[in-house]
Order: structure tokens, then C-alpha cells, then sequence
């Protein structure tokens, strides 16, 4: 192990990174403003490759631990360190950050050190969640995370831009101020803790897990998002920038997911159980009455964001059915559904760039005008549709087996995925790319530049990988999913 | 790794790197280097598999992994290869049948812009279906299933701005992931009681599964290997398109004719069959799931035999006639006769793959007019596909000798001998479809090979291939002009014809013993001792002579001769007749040109369902409700209570210290009552 403080580098460096950004000033200096953000990017994902080169795949204790105080008054630290479960979204994270330099690079033409500064604060913060041990400093990046892409929304987006940034402010706000509440009483009940670790070991009543279980299930629900606390997403991403929806389906929702493994099911565990019935029944409906949903979409980014839902669905189905498959299965998941859908929601930005219009309907044989673009198009449509030799496939198969050995109709209604999933993707990607030019818009986009052509390439590498060889991935989780599902299965009572 | 080994991986690998190469390096290698490297890629495969096919009849088999694709909850996942007589005998079949292709693609395809592309697509499938066939476990064979529909999709969509085939390929996917639904169910359930995927393990706890009972429905105990068999067996259906999933296949044919023959036809369709053939141990433990995969394919052998006499596009009649004779290995699968519905599964890849490169000859030299009304005389013009159609359909309808003869009549016989529920329905189905064959097909070779030339007049009717595209396929000029005739096609386009007429015509008799009576699926295929079909063919076999010449006699062989003779005279002698029929039993004809409205019932009930239920979930669940009520509706309750509450908030101070003064005498009374 490093004496570097790797995890402190991951959180601070990008953000130092955009700070420098930001030092550009105006959109005169704009082209120091893309070098510099994209090295500061670069580095910030070199940075944490050690720690999966160094992770101890043997160990479920955390790792790359940092400890100091912060406010000694109330016992809050600068505490970090990553287990099997966080440490993999620190690098998806840190290399999803890349590519949206990448995408932003010439679409972003006003305030460019502004929109790169925010992306790379962001994505500090967001390393700063998934590391986090303490419940202040979580809830702390928590909610700062909020803010760049608040501001990201309501300032690169579209028409209807401030309507989504706030709802989508006010909506994922109201839910993290019951984890706030759930968050002190926690301190109090453990005589003056923040240590989320101390907490996993508090021992706590039904009725007070009940409690804490619900206000979490508040926090995190809307953040995943579950139904029936969805709706903020369509409308945020329809509104946000590329940048800004890549780094909302693909990190974003994967705090809310995180939270579950991070506090409600450790704190508590009879809760969980007792309470399963709901997250699953949620889950189940997300993935069928929202694959139903995206099927009738006009506009493709909403199609994609209703398709994250359900995706997402498969994640927290995975969760609560409490075996290292469906855990797995759905950590898995996460972290295809960050590189697919991330993949998706580029490829729509790459033609809106084009075409200015994300209405299917104003589409029609891209293949004609952009074969690469289509091929790239197709294999993420695929993986999105849960194709195998996709990373899209891993993740579902193993939910799905894990929720057999759970209850055969759970699995049933999880397994029309298979079906819906590839409706309505493909039939997206059947009016938008196949069949003759649509319209003289169609016949003058120009193929994927080199530009384009790298982060969709990163991508596919990425999706193909995980696909064809995801034992790497799932290697790294089993010591820390196992020891946290026997810590459910022992409860607290 | 051993010598043997590296031979295994060379099979996949070498037509994978053909694709890749021509797939990623079209543009830089060209036409010719496209189709030389892709044909040196499976000429490879297709002469490891010889190597490989002589070592495994030494008695060398192999079971082993390549590496471990994933590991959770105790559950081991691996790539890896089982060589066995079976897997042998595909990879031989799918190499050979994939070389032929690949060569007639050469000529076919010769004008199309997309030609790279086309090659590096049948490469990339000859890939995925070997990778299928060889497969040790069920997720390799599930990506193998997965990844051959993905290239099944990207090929019917290949023409991709007809409308018609982007239609027909989203259609295939999605009709097949219905299947697959069930098959993926199938798996999960054998993981979660067998903890392991390999075919081994699994089949090592058969038992244990068939004593296994799980209850579904409240008080329902079913069991669980039946459960699991007709998952597997709906993934079947998908695949090898059997009734009521078959609705894919016919139109699949928006696709060229070369992946008519090798993927609709010879290989892809057939790996249903081959995966209920490789799950045999599974599927003997269940009387149940046998007699519904029987009753399923005997549905299909009969009932899409029909919808082939009326078609009179020349692809889609040889289509339905796939339909069929997937409908009777499926039979043959049910009543317990593995080894001869994968016998057929082997004759039906070589004459089916002839006639559909034939029928692609034939459409070659009528410049892609494909409606055999149209057509007429050609043998005149195009004597080499005339001659190899003809052996094509001879073998097709089973006369005596030739390979489908020996397949076909063996199924015959085993379903005859079959004493599970529906079999007695089976051996009627399969009896009738005899019959249904021989006129089908001969009518089309008649139509097409005999009678009086009614090509030469330009024409725009309604058939399959007729769409503007000449952008995509600059030689879709349909049908000849006036006076133009039609002509033979180039070597290309014909030697793969001849070379896959030969064993059409021999196949059958050389390997029927061996295959079937030999003991060269022995280890590979097994067969309860409660299953008798088998035994019982075994004893009426006196030598593949004997039984050609014994069938001359027989109810099958009079039902085909009856079925030709009655072709002849309807469409060479008589052609009045069959269009004063087709006005006697009007609802009947109405019914068969539906396809028995499966389609119709399909786009109105299920897409259409979706897609109503879709956008009600979305404008009354998700707009009306959750966004209407719950959240603007909370919205507006926070407005109004701040309406309510801005009313003090006057700015007079005079009120507010009214509300002070009330405040305190309120509080304080409560105070002092506090006791």
C-alpha cells in the first residue's frame, strides 16, 4: 500500500483541478480552459487506477482508510476508505469524467470554464460520497454534489431548463432532509458518533430500524430514482446539457443505489428485511410499468432516461433479495448502466449536436449519413437491450438468477426486461437510424470526427470488456458483499 | 494447452478474425480481400472440424474450460468447449453449409455496396453458432443463442432502408427474445438447484431435479425438471420457430438469400433442436415436457406445410417448407428419437441450403422477380440449377435413397412408436404433412422449372422484394424486360449448388446406420429405458437398402407420389383447377393467406397493447397522478398555505402587535391552567 493518501487525491484533485479551471476566466482563454480540464480529468483518473491495482480482494474491511478530525467539537472526521462495493465507482466515476470533457469540448461554446469547472468539481464530490465513513462529510458531498449540476441544468440546458432544475432540486432536497433527521438521531443513539462504520454495529429496536429505514428509503429512492419518485429525472435530462445527463445516469443515480448498501441495509438489517416486500414490489414495478412507459416516448432522451429507471429497478431489486447473486448482480449493474448509459445518452448528443432536435420523429436512416456513428449506436443500443458479450447482460442475468433462488415470479416479472428492454430500444433505434434519409437535416450530418469517435471507442472497449470478461469486477466485491449480507442475515435484534 | 486444444479454439477463432478484419478493415482490403479473408476463416474452421471430427471417431472426446467469465455466490461460470459425436457432427454441418455460402455470396452479392459488410456479418454468425454448438455450459450456449439472433437481426435488417425488412428484423429480435424469456427462466432455475451451469454437473443431478417439486401456483406441485424443460423448450421455439412463435421466420426472408440458406434455414433455426437434443437427460425425466414438445412441433410440421401451397413468392414457399420440417424434428425430439431429429436436422441442412441457393439462382436469373407466377420453363435457360433443385426437392419430400428419405421416414417411424399423450395426433400430422411437402414443392419446381415461360413482361406486383431501393441495390430492377431471358449464373453461384446436391443425395444413406443405429451418439445423447421408439427402429432396420426398398410400398412413400402427381396435374395439366378451388373454399383461402391471423392478432393484441399500455402508464400514472397530483399537487398546497399564511404578513404594525398581544394572553393562559 501507497503512503499516498490516494482517496484524498481522487476527491481533491479534480476539484483543485476545476478551481485552476475557473481561474481561466472568460471564454476568451476558453481553449486553455478545455487542455487544462481535460489533464486535470486524465490525471484524476490515473490517479485512482492504484487503488484497484492495490485493492486486496481478499479483504471486506475497508481500505486506503484516512483519519483525522474535522470538528472535534461533535466528533465529526475527515474519515475516508473504500470496501469491494464503493471503490469500482470511484474509477467509473473518475473515467465518466473524462468523457464528458471530451463531449463538452466544442458543443460548449459560452462560459466554458464555467461548465468544465463544474463537471470536474462535481465529479470530486461525487468521489467524496462514495468514500466518505463519516455521516457529516457524506452528507456533506451529498448534497454540495447537488449543486454543479443544479447549476449545470439550469444553466447549459434547454428551454424549459430552470422548471427541471428545480424540481429536480427541490425534489432529490425534501428526501435527503429525512436522511439529515435519520442522520442525528443515529449520533445521539450511538452516544456521540459520526463513524457510519460505528453505526453498522449499533445495536437498534424494530421500530426505531423501521424509522431509519424509511427516512433513508425517502433519501435514496428519489436519488435512484424509484417509482413512484421518478419524475424528476425525464424532465431533468430532457433539459440538461450532454455533459450534464451523462453524469446523472451514470453517477448520479448511482448514489442513491450506493446509499442502500452504505446505510440502510447495515443499520438496519431487520428493517430491511421486514420492509423488502416494498423495495422489491417498487423495483418490479419500475422495470415492468416503466419499461411499458418508455415504450410510448417521443423525445429519445426521455425514452433513455425512462430506460435508466428501469435499469435502475433491476439494481434495487438486486439488493433486497439478500443473495451475493442479485448483490452482486445489481453492483454489477451500477457500473454497466454507468458506461451504457452514459454510451446512450452521448450517442443523442451526438446527433443533437447535428440536428438540434431530440424528437425521434425527426429522424430516420442516420445510418445513410453517419455508418460509424450507427455502429457505435447499435452496439449500445444492444447493451442497453441486455445483449450477452455486453456488459448490459451481466448485470441482469445475475439479478435474475439470484431472484429465482429468491421466488420464481419475482424473477418472472424481473425477466420481461429481457422483452421490453429490447422493444424499446430497438424500435428507437429502428426509426432514428434505420430506413431511408428522413429528411434533408438527416442527409447532411456529417460521420463522427475523431473526437467523437475516441469517447464512444472508450466506451465501447468498456462495454465489451465487462461483457466478455467480467470476473475481474465482480472479484473485487465478493469479500465485502459477503460479509455485509451475513451481517443482514444476522440482524440486529 | 495440447495440440487438440488449440485446434478447438482455431475452429471459432478463425472466422472471427474474417469478420473482424473484414468488418473493421472493409474500406482498406476491398471486395477481394474481404470475401478471401473471410473464406480462408471458415475453409479453416470447416477443415479443423474434419481433423477434429476424425479424433473424436478415434474416441478422443473433450470437456474442459478456456477461462472462468464470472464467479458469484458460489456460482462458477466459464467459456468452455464439450467435443462430443454431436458437436462434432454441427461444427461439420455449420462450417461446410457456411463455406457454401460464403463462396455463393461472392456471386450474389457481387453489385451490393455493402458487400464487406455482408461478409463480415455471415463470418461474425459463423462464429457465434459454432461458439453455440460447442459449448460446454448454458451461458456460453445462451451467448451463443444471444449473439447468432443479434447477427440473424442485423441481416434481415441488411437491405436497412426497405421498410419492410427493418420491420421483419425488429420483429425476429423481439419474437425471439419472447423465446428466450423462457429459456433464460429455464437456466436460472437449474442454477439455483443444480448451483452449477455445466452441462455435466447438471446432468449428473437430472434426477434430483425430476424428484424435485415446486409449487408455482398455491397447492400446484409441479416438477420441477417439467418446469424447467419447457423453459428451455420455449427458448426452442423462439429459435426454431415453432408454432405460435414461428411468426418471425417467413418474413426473416426480407434478408438476401444467402443467409436465407445458411441462417433461416440450415444452422441458426436448428439450434433449437440441438439444444434439446444436447439436453436430452433432462428432457427423457420428463413425460410431460416431451408431450408438449411433440404436440408443439406436430402443430408446426402440419399447419405450416398449408401456408406453403398457397405462397407464390418462390422464398417464402421454401420458408414455410422450413417451418415444416423444423416442425418435424421437433416431432422427433418429442417422441424420444434424438438422434434421428438431429439426423434430419443434418439431411434438411444440406437439400434445404440447396433449394434456397437455388431458389437465389433462380432469382439471380430472373433479375430478382421473385414471384413464381412469373416464371415458367427455366430449365432451359438454367440447367444446372434446374437439375440441383430438382434433386433438391426429391430429397425434400423423402423418395426412397435420398438423404431426407431415410430422415424423414425414420421420424415417421418413431413417432409411430411413440406412446406419449398426443403422439397418436403427432403420427397423423406428420402422416398428412407427407403429402402437404410433395405438392408444395413440386408445385413451386413445376411453376417455376416447367410449363409455359410466362416471364418477359415488365411488371410491378405486390411481392416480397419489391421496394424502392435502388440506392442500396443498384440490381433490383425486378423481373426480366420484354424478350430478355433468363440465364445460368456464374460458377460461383453454381458450384456451391452442386456441391451441396451431392450429399443431398447420398448423406442419408451412407451415415443412416452409423448415426442412428451405430452407437455414434452414444455419450452424447440419452434415452430413458421408458422411451421405446428408438429400440423399436432399431429392430425393423435390416440395412439402408432394405429400407428404401421396403418403403415403396409403404402409406409415406404413396402419400409423396400422390402429392407430385397431383401438382403436375394441377399447375402443368389442368391449371384451371387450382383457381376454381381457390374460389369454392373462399374462407378457407382467407384464412391460409392470413396465416391463420397470427400476425394480424399479434400487431393489434401485443404491439399494439404495448404500445396503448405504454402511453396510458405514462399520461395517467406518471403526468396525471404522480406529476398532476402528488407533486404539483404538493406544490400548489405549499402555495396556498403561503397565500394563506402572506395575509398576516400585511406590513401594518399595528396588526402585528394585535397578534402579539393575542399570543401572549392565549399562552399565558394556558400557563397559568397548566395547574
Amino acid at each position: 500500500m501507497t503512503a499516498y493518501p490516494l482517496l484524498s487525491l481522487a476527491i481533491w484533485l479534480p476539484i483543485l483541478g476545476g478551481v485552476l479551471v475557473l481561474a481561466t476566466g472568460s471564454d476568451r482563454n476558453a481553449a486553455q480552459a478545455r487542455v487544462l480540464a481535460l489533464s486535470a480529468a486524465l490525471l484524476s483518473f490515473l490517479i485512482t487506477i492504484p487503488l484497484y491495482a492495490q485493492f486486496d480482494t481478499a479483504k471486506s474491511a475497508m481500505q486506503f482508510v484516512e483519519l483525522s478530525p474535522w470538528i472535534p467539537r461533535f466528533n465529526i472526521n475527515y474519515y475516508l476508505g473504500v470496501d469491494g462495493i464503493s471503490v469500482l465507482f470511484i474509477l467509473l466515476n473518475s473515467f465518466i469524467t473524462i468523457t464528458v470533457v471530451l463531449a463538452g469540448w466544442k458543443v460548449i461554446q459560452t462560459k466554458v470554464a464555467q461548465y468544465m469547472a463544474a463537471f470536474l468539481i462535481m465529479s470530486g464530490l461525487m468521489n467524496g460520497i462514495f468514500a466518505s465513513l463519516d455521516g457529516v462529510l457524506f452528507y456533506v458531498f451529498f448534497e454540495a454534489s447537488l449543486i454543479p449540476l443544479y447549476l449545470a441544468i439550469g444553466i447549459w440546458g434547454g428551454p424549459n431548463r430552470v422548471y427541471a432544475a428545480i424540481k429536480f432540486f427541490l425534489y432529490t432536497l425534501a428526501g435527503s432532509l429525512l436522511m439529515l433527521i435519520a442522520l442525528l438521531y443515529l449520533f445521539m443513539e450511538s452516544g456521540g458518533s459520526f463513524n457510519i462504520l460505528d453505526w453498522h454495529a449499533l445495536k437498534l429496536g424494530m421500530d426505531a430500524q423501521k424509522l431509519l429505514f424509511l427516512a433513508f428509503l425517502a433519501a435514496f429512492a428519489v436519488k435512484v430514482p424509484m417509482w413512484p419518485v421518478h419524475t424528476w429525472l425525464p424532465d431533468a435530462h430532457v433539459e440538461a446539457p450532454t455533459g450534464g445527463s451523462v453524469v446523472l445516469a451514470a453517477i448520479a443515480l448511482k448514489l442513491g443505489a450506493y446509499g442502500f448498501l452504505r446505510f440502510s441495509l447495515p443499520i438496519a438489517p431487520d428493517a430491511s428485511h421486514e420492509l423488502a416486500w416494498l423495495v422489491i414490489g417498487m423495483s418490479l414495478i419500475a422495470v415492468v410499468y416503466i419499461g411499458f412507459v418508455a415504450l410510448a416516448q417521443t423525445d429519445m432522451k426521455k425514452l433513455v432516461a425512462y430506460s435508466s429507471i428501469a435499469h435502475m429497478g433491476f439494481v434495487t431489486l438486486g439488493f433486497f433479495i439478500f443473495n451475493p447473486l442479485g448483490m452482486e448482480g445489481a453492483l454489477v449493474q451500477m457500473i454497466s448502466h454507468g458506461f451504457v448509459s452514459a454510451a446512450m445518452f452521448l450517442c443523442i448528443g451526438v446527433m443533437y449536436d447535428r440536428v438540434h432536435s431530440r424528437n425521434i420523429a425527426d429522424y430516420g436512416g442516420v445510418v445513410n449519413s453517419m455508418p460509424k456513428f450507427a455502429a457505435f449506436f447499435m452496439l449500445f443500443s444492444m447493451a442497453n437491450a441486455g445483449l450477452p458479450a455486453t456488459s448490459g447482460f451481466v448485470g441482469e442475468f445475475m439479478v435474475v438468477l439470484g431472484a429465482v433462488q429468491f421466488n420464481f415470479w419475482t424473477a418472472f416479472a424481473g425477466a420481461t426486461t429481457l422483452i421490453l428492454g429490447a422493444a424499446y430500444t430497438l424500435w428507437m433505434y429502428k426509426r432514428v437510424v434505420f430506413g431511408d434519409v428522413g429528411n434533408h437535416h438527416v442527409q447532411e450530418m456529417d460521420d463522427i470526427n475523431s473526437r467523437e469517435f475516441l469517447f464512444l471507442g472508450l466506451l465501447a472497449v468498456c462495454v465489451l470488456a465487462m461483457g466478455l470478461y467480467p470476473f475481474p469486477v465482480t472479484e473485487v466485491m465478493h469479500a465485502s458483499v459477503t460479509d455485509l449480507l451475513k451481517h443482514v442475515a444476522a440482524g440486529k435484534l | 494447452m495440447t495440440e487438440m486444444q488449440k485446434l478447438y479454439l482455431l475452429v471459432p477463432l478463425a472466422p472471427l478474425a474474417g469478420a473482424v478484419v473484414a468488418g473493421l478493415f472493409g474500406k482498406t482490403i476491398g471486395r477481394a480481400g474481404a470475401h478471401t479473408f473471410t473464406i480462408m476463416g471458415v475453409a479453416v474452421a470447416f477443415i479443423a472440424s474434419l481433423f477434429i471430427f476424425q479424433d473424436v471417431q478415434a474416441g478422443h472426446t473433450y470437456n474442459g474450460d478456456i477461462y472462468t467469465w464470472l464467479e458469484s455466490g458460489g456460482l462458477k461460470l466459464h467459456v468452455g468447449f464439450l467435443i462430443d459425436p454431436l458437436t462434432v457432427m454441427m461444427m461439420l454441418v455449420v462450417s461446410f453449409v457456411s463455406l457454401m455460402v460464403h463462396v455463393y455470396t461472392i456471386g450474389y452479392m457481387a453489385d451490393d455496396p455493402g458487400y464487406q459488410r455482408f461478409f463480415s456479418y455471415i463470418s461474425l454468425f459463423t462464429f457465434s453458432m459454432l461458439m453455440l454448438v460447442m459449448s460446454n455450459n448454458f451461458v456460453q450456449l445462451f451467448f451463443g443463442w444471444e449473439a447468432v439472433g443479434l447477427v440473424s437481426y442485423l441481416l434481415i435488417g441488411f437491405w436497412y432502408t426497405r421498410p419492410t425488412a427493418i420491420y421483419a428484423n425488429l420483429k425476429a429480435f423481439l419474437v425471439n427474445r419472447v423465446g428466450d424469456f423462457g429459456f433464460l427462466l429455464g437456466i436460472a432455475l437449474i442454477a439455483a438447484y443444480c448451483g452449477s451451469l455445466d452441462y455435466k454437473e447438471v446432468f449428473a443431478q437430472a434426477n434430483n431435479m425430476a424428484a424435485t417439486q415446486i409449487e408455482l401456483f398455491k397447492g400446484q406441485p409441479w416438477s420441477l425438471i417439467t418446469v424447467v424443460c419447457i423453459g428451455l423448450f420455449i427458448g426452442a421455439m423462439g429459435k426454431s420457430a415453432q408454432v405460435p412463435l414461428h411468426v418471425w421466420l417467413p418474413d426473416s426472408m426480407e434478408g438476401p438469400t444467402p443467409i436465407s440458406a445458411l441462417i433461416h434455414a440450415a444452422t441458426m433455426v436448428t439450434a433449437g433442436i440441438f439444444m434439446v437434443a444436447r439436453m436430452s437427460p433432462l428432457f427423457e425425466l420428463s413425460d410431460a415436457a416431451l408431450s408438449f414438445v411433440l404436440v408443439i412441433g406436430a402443430i408446426t410440421a402440419l399447419f405450416m406445410g398449408f401456408l406453403g401451397i398457397i405462397q407464390n413468392d418462390i422464398k417464402r414457399v421454401v420458408a414455410y417448407s422450413t417451418l415444416s420440417q423444423l416442425g418435424y424434428m421437433t416431432v422427433a425430439l418429442g417422441a424420444s428419437a434424438y438422434s434421428v431429429a438431429v439426423f434430419h436436422l443434418m439431411t434438411h441442412a444440406f437439400f434445404k441450403a440447396l433449394l434456397f441457393l437455388a431458389a437465389g439462382s433462380v432469382i439471380i436469373g430472373m433479375h430478382h422477380d421473385q414471384d413464381i407466377r412469373n416464371m415458367g420453363g427455366l430449365r432451359k435457360y438454367m440447367p444446372i440449377t434446374w437439375i440441383t433443385s430438382l434433386i433438391g426437392s426429391l430429397a425434400l419430400i423423402g423418395t426412397p435413397f435420398l438423404s431426407g428419405f431415410y430422415s424423414k421416414d425414420s421420424i415417421i417411424e418413431a413417432v409411430k412408436a411413440s406412446h406419449l399423450a398426443g403422439s397418436g395426433f403427432a403420427y397423423f400430422c406428420v402422416l398428412i404433412g407427407v403429402f402437404i411437402t410433395a405438392f408444395y414443392s413440386f408445385r413451386m419446381y413445376f411453376l417455376v422449372f416447367h410449363g409455359k415461360e410466362r416471364f418477359g413482361h415488365a411488371h410491378h406486383d405486390e411481392h416480397a422484394g419489391d421496394h424502392d431501393d435502388e440506392e442500396v441495390a443498384v440490381d433490383h430492377h425486378h423481373g426480366l424486360a420484354p424478350g430478355q431471358k433468363p440465364h445460368e449464373t456464374p460458377w460461383v453461384v453454381w458450384v456451391p449448388l452442386v456441391a451441396l446436391a451431392i450429399p443431398s443425395v447420398v448423406i442419408g444413406y451412407m451415415t443412416i446406420e452409423p448415426m442412428l443405429f451405430g452407437g455414434y451418439f452414444k455419450g452424447s445423447i440419452f434415452i430413458s429405458e421408458h422411451h421405446h421408439a428408438m429400440k423399436e427402429l432399431a429392430e425393423e432396420f435390416h440395412g439402408a437398402s432394405a429400407m428404401a426398398l421396403h418403403s415403396l410400398t409403404s402409406v409415406p412413400f404413396l402419400l409423396a407420389l400422390s402429392g407430385v402427381v397431383l401438382a403436375w396435374f394441377f399447375y402443368l395439366v389442368k391449371p384451371a383447377i387450382p383457381a376454381a378451388i381457390k374460389e369454392k373454399v373462399g374462407p378457407l383461402y382467407t384464412l391460409l393467406d392470413n396465416k391463420y391471423y397470427f400476425d394480424r392478432f399479434n400487431e393489434v393484441f401485443f404491439a399494439g397493447g404495448a404500445r396503448g399500455l405504454g402511453s396510458g402508464l405514462w399520461k395517467v400514472g406518471d403526468q396525471a397522478v404522480i406529476d398532476g397530483v402528488l407533486v404539483n399537487g404538493s406544490a400548489k398546497v405549499v402555495g396556498w398555505f403561503a397565500a394563506l399564511t402572506r395575509l398576516f404578513q400585511t406590513g401594518h404594525l399595528y396588526q402585528y402587535a394585535f397578534s402579539m398581544i393575542i399570543g401572549v394572553f392565549v399562552l399565558l393562559t394556558f400557563w397559568f391552567n397548566r395547574g
